[in-house]
């Protein structure tokens, strides 16, 4: 180093360190950001501190294992807490596997091809779509468009206007039949008063002929919620699961090419397990971010009301046989809960309580989800 | 593929089983490898005989790993990586039509230049190979596994805790194992890559020990910086300058009696 360069370092050196007094723009804006901070703390605090005090005195094991009564003033919130519950264990179910494999193929497979510039592009875009939107797709695509057709091939519901009248047309013909059948068998038994005759014939008719089809998937329900929260949440996923692929080191994938691995192998038993706290922790945040929406799920199967886990008959698991949840029923959910409580009930006020307690639940359950993320992300980072 | 160590089917030699074929049992003919535009072998062309080990040798970045990666077509993952020219094992090119990348690997093992453990246990790195190739029983892969540690000088170290992450060895135990995974495939060539650059001197001895014995069994290529490491364990060295093959001869001949000034410059440590 010449003496030269020493000198200038020197001075530099000498600027910096003498300098004892911030400059006037430097302390307003470090009060301004100080301030701000506090500011957002204390609005923290003064939220979680009025859930706490106003909602933990709710939290009773009533209130956690039984269903709402008294014209929903009193009573529990469960059916809401396993109706959220089962909701996103359907989302995640549904979404982690398709968001899985979509990541794996743009990493691993489709590098940088024109299948891969699709999925981004749609990922990107998704993410930015108001979650009403989804709310709307739900409606239009799972209940009216997969749902009825579903109905339609499978139990012959009428979707249409003319399908309706085809229905109609063709059952016109049987029930004349019965009908008339019915007035002669009444006839027979001396059936004469006009009230007791039409509820016979009826009767008759409804059982003799083909039962009218009804709707099963057609309709608001959990599978359907599933169903849409998993899109709203697909986004997350595929970038989480990107993010872990990529960041498994180039070293590894060769060492086991190198030995002789296919592709296949080199994904299922290098890489994808190498990614997977990453993986995980994606999957968790995106559980939080679906159970804490409302707007996607609204018009596709949420309901103020149901007196339990919608169940089905007893299905036999050859040991035992027990009813699982139905996902093809209208469900409860803390979210909507809370929202009909505030706004559609008839006393709003004197249900401030359950309100407080249902809000509780909701952000203990995040709080809860997050906070296993954030384990798992330590352990990752750890070990790496 | 045999499961069982070569060391232990091949006790007394059979006589072989066919005539030598006419070329070199590994042949690099006319290779060229570019990165994107920069070009990192130049028409590089050597071969070399069944049970021999060629050391590679010359200055960093002249591109030897990129020269040993071809061979088993490693480079091919590295993106904007391409190769012209031709590798020939027994006369068949490496790049032909007909070849199955799975079994070209197979038989072509790699050791890295960087150890590249997987984040697996010591036991699992090792079994890895002998696994995705759908060996499952339980003591052959037991044996191979013990047969690779023993071979590569860790065994001792690491027989009492082959369970725990491969991730908690040290450097130079890490590229040993990475040895050993390489082994238990069995393969026939063996590319290794500086396999001693983190070892100290008494696990650089033991792996030269090793290299010389696995001669019997495999064909070798060994990068190294080492010039004595080469003149101990190569039968033959080959030097390599800015990507080009400078001069390619018995290790004796290239060390006393070189044909090239580069290549007396570089060994005697007056370049490079
Ligand atoms: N992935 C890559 N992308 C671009 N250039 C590369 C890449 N890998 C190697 N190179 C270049 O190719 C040349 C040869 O590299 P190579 O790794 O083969 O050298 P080397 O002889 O193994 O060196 P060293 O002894 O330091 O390991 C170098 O100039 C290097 O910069
Ligand atoms: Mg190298």
């Amino acid at each position: 180093m010449t003496d030269e360069a020493r000198q200038s370092i020197e001075t530099a050196r000498r600027k910096v360190t003498g300098k004892t007094k911030a400059p006037l723009w430097a302390v307003l804006f470090e009060s301004l950001v100080r301030g701000i901070t506090g500011a957002v703390i204390l609005v923290l605090f003064f939220l979680m501190g009025t859930i706490l005090v106003r909602g933990g005195g709710q939290i009773t094991p009533e209130f956690l294992l039984q269903a709402p009564r008294d014209g929903m003033t009193a009573g529990g919130i469960f059916p809401a807490i396993m109706g959220t519950f089962f909701v996103v264990l359907f989302m995640i179910v549904m979404a982690l596997p398709l968001g899985v494999f979509g990541a794996v193929y743009m990493v691993e497979y489709s590098k940088g091809g024109i299948m891969s510039r699709i999925i981004r592009a749609a990922v990107n875009n998704l993410a930015g779509v108001p979650s009403i939107v989804f709310g709307l797709f739900g409606l239009g695509f799972f209940v009216l468009f997969v749902g009825r057709n579903l109905d339609h091939h499978i139990y012959g519901v009428p979707r249409t206007a003319e399908e309706v009248q085809a229905v109609q047309a063709e059952m016109a013909p049987l029930q004349a039949e019965a009908r008339e059948e019915a007035i002669n068998l009444a006839d027979e038994r001396g059936i004469t008063d006009p009230a007791e005759l039409d509820a016979f014939v009826e009767a008759y008719v409804e059982e003799q002929t083909p039962p009218v089809p009804r709707t099963v998937f057609g309709q608001g329900a959990m599978f359907w919620a599933a169903a849409t929260l998993a899109i709203l949440v697909l986004p997350f996923i595929i970038v989480a699961t990107e993010e872990a692929l990529r960041a498994v080191p180039p070293s590894t994938r060769e060492a086991a090419y190198g030995l002789g691995a296919t592709r296949w192998q080199v994904i299922s038993t290098v890489v994808l397990p190498q990614a997977k706290p990453g993986i995980l922790t994606g999957a968790i945040l995106a559980v939080a971010r679906g159970a804490g929406e409302l707007a996607p799920i609204l018009f596709v199967g949420v309901t103020f009301f149901t007196p339990g886990l919608p169940l089905t008959e007893p299905v036999n698991f050859g040991l035992f046989s027990v009813p699982v949840v139905n996902p093809f029923e209208e469900f409860m959910h803390l979210n909507y809960h809370i929202y009909t409580m505030a706004t559609q009930h008839h006393d709003p006020i004197g249900t401030r309580g359950i309100q407080f307690g249902t809000t509780l639940v909701l952000v203990a359950l995040t709080f809860v989800m997050n906070l296993m993320a954030i384990v798992l992300r330590r352990r990752y980072s750890k070990k790496s | 593929m045999s499961v069982l160590p070569k060391q232990a089917v091949k006790a007394p030699s059979p006589p072989p089983a066919r005539p030598a074929p006419p070329g070199h049992y590994l042949e690099v003919k006319n290779l060229s490898v570019h990165y994107g535009e920069t070009q990192a072998l130049f028409e590089v062309s050597f071969g070399t005989e069944k049970n021999t080990v060629l050391a590679l040798i010359g200055p960093s970045g002249c591109g030897k790993s990129t020269l040993i990666k071809a061979v088993n077509r490693i480079l091919e993952l590295t993106p904007g990586a391409r190769i012209d020219g031709d590798v020939l094992i027994e006369d068949e090119s490496i790049f032909g039509q007909k070849v199955d990348l799975i079994s070209l690997r197979q038989r072509v093992g790699m050791v890295f230049q960087r150890p590249n453990p997987f984040p697996k246990s010591i036991y699992d790195n090792v079994a890895y190979g002998l696994r995705i190739h759908g060996v499952k029983d339980r003591s052959t892969v037991d044996d191979v596994v013990e047969w690779a540690l023993k071979h590569s000088a860790l065994w001792d170290e690491v027989k009492d805790r082959l369970r725990t992450s491969a991730l908690e060895l040290s450097g130079g135990q890490q590229q040993r194992l990475c040895i050993a995974r390489a082994l238990a495939v069995q393969p026939d060539v063996l590319l290794m890559d500086e396999p001693c650059s983190a070892l100290d001197p008494i696990a650089t001895g033991k792996i030269e020990e090793l290299i010389m014995s696995l001669k019997q069994d495999y064909t070798i290529l060994v990068v190294t910086h080492n010039m004595q490491q080469a003149a101990r364990v190569s039968d033959h060295t080959a030097l390599m300058w800015l990507g080009k093959l400078i001069e390619h001869n018995r290790t004796e001949e290239v060390f006393t009696n070189p044909k090239e000034k580069i290549t007396e410059d570089y060994i005697t440590g007056r370049s490079g």
